[in-house]
Formats: structure tokens, sequence, C-alpha cells
């Protein structure tokens, strides 16, 4: 029994998410930063390729290198098209900010949900109540 | 761990506007330091935001990081000349000089920096959240 298996995607998904929160976090800490430009990634786009890879390199044998874990963060920054560019080159929109924040923050305790949900069915499960 | 350079990040934001905010409180001091020479004059500080991307201590890739003040300059407005020739440090032709602070430039400063700072608190407490329900998986 793999337990990769049993807690399926969440895991991969947290780790993106609180990715997502350090670089929301970014934008918003340098909010007044001159000719600083909000940057954010495709959620969905990213999550899928990272599963793809996780599938694609499947470890047969001993020696065989496991798909790394965090690599590919970083390289699917996108830069964020500005509503209401400003004087000063900056591009960061508070509200939008903050709100993808807090849904950021919402969807990371979805999975935190998801995770305690299937824990505790196992749980029950190994106790045979 | 992600979640925890969220702490990183808002505290640098958080001590850039409270710089901010020092350097605001230090030209609403001084608005009315009039003084007699024109190199003497207090002038307005702003303080000048820059990003940090380079710091090993916020995230792996070098793509997400915090914010530092750069620099404070001073402004290049000239001092207002007022003619008080009563005023026991006119100069001889019995001029004053102003600082060349102004007031309500310095409000909105105060309450954008002020603001700015409560977001990153937010943040702090958003992220915080997120991390204990985290350790809680489970329990």
């Amino acid at each position: 029994m793999n337990l990769d298996n049993i807690f399926g995607i969440h895991a991969k998904a947290m780790q993106l998410r609180s990715y997502r929160a350090e670089v929301l976090a970014t934008n918003i800490a340098n909010a007044e930063t001159p000719n600083y430009l909000a940057r954010d990634f495709d959620f969905k786009q990213v999550l899928q390729s990272v599963a793809d890879e996780r599938s694609a390199l499947k470890v047969t044998r001993p020696g065989h290198i496991q798909a790394g874990d965090a690599e590919l963060m970083g390289e699917d920054l996108m830069y964020r098209v500005p509503e209401q560019p400003s004087i000063d080159g900056n591009t960061v929109d508070l509200q939008i900010e903050r709100a993808e924040f807090t849904r950021n923050a919402m969807q990371y305790q979805a999975s935190v949900r998801f995770l305690n949900g299937k824990i505790s069915g196992l749980l029950r499960a190994i106790k045979g109540e | 761990m992600s979640l925890m350079n969220v702490f990183n990040i808002s505290g640098t934001a958080m001590s850039a506007q409270s710089v901010r905010l020092n350097v605001t409180a230090s030209n609403m001091a001084n608005a009315d330091a009039i003084s007699s020479s024109i190199d003497q004059t207090y002038k307005a500080r702003h303080p000048v935001f820059q990003t940090i991307l380079d710091d090993y201590n916020f995230g792996e890739t070098g793509t997400t990081g915090g914010v530092r003040v750069a620099g404070i300059v001073e402004s290049q407005v000239p001092a207002t000349r007022e003619y008080q020739p009563d005023n026991p440090l006119a100069d001889e032709q019995g001029y004053i000089y102003r600082p060349n602070v102004n007031i309500i430039e310095e409000m909105a400063n105060m309450i954008a920096a002020s603001r700015n700072y409560q977001t990153n608190v937010e943040m702090i407490k958003a992220s915080k959240q997120m991390l204990s329900e985290t350790l809680n998986i489970g329990r």
C-alpha cells in the first residue's frame, strides 16, 4: 500500500499552494516598490505538469532517479497584466493580490481538510471500528 | 517550507514601511523648523524601496523575496523664503527659510504606509493560520 496513492494529488497541491502564497506575499510586500512587476503562475497548468511528471518517471529499479519535488517552481512564473498601470512602473494591484491570497489560503485549507478526512478514514480502518 | 518564507517576506515589508513611517514623522515634526540660511533648512526625505531577490533566506529559486529600503533621498524642491524681519532667526535682509515639507503629501504617505503595514500583518496572520492547520493534520 502506497501512502502517496492514498493522499493523491493533495500533497503536491499543498506544496504548490504554499509556494503560490509565497509569490503573492512577495507581490504584496512590493506593492510600493518602483518598477516591480507582479508575478503569479497558472496553478492548474503547473499542478498538471507536476502530476504528469510523477506518472512519467516511474521508479522501477533501485538507482532510478525519482522525479524532483520542487524543481518546476520558478520557471513557471509569469507577469501579471496590470489593470491600472502606474507611473512608477509598479504593476501590483493590492486588491487583486489580496483576493488571490485569500482564495489560495482557502484552497490550501480545503486540501488540509481532504487529507484529514483520508487520515481519519485510515485510522478508523486500522482500529476496526 | 514556503509558508515560512511568507513570514520573512512580510516581515521585510513591515520593517520597510516602518522606516517610511519614521521618515514621514521626521518630515512632519520638522515642517515648521525655520532657519536663517537656505543651506541649514531641513529638507523633506523619502525612502526608496527595492525588491530583495538575491537573499538566500527567501525561496530556493530566487524568484520570491521581500523589500528593503535602498536609500533615503532628500527632496530637491527649494525652501520657501519668507519676509519676517521681527523673527530672531531672520537673516540680514530680514528673511527666514521654511522647509520644503508638503504636509498634505506627508499625510497621504503616512496613511499609505500604515495601510501597507496592516496588509502585511494580515498576510502573516493568514499564513500562521494555514501553518497551524497543517501542523494539526491527522490529529
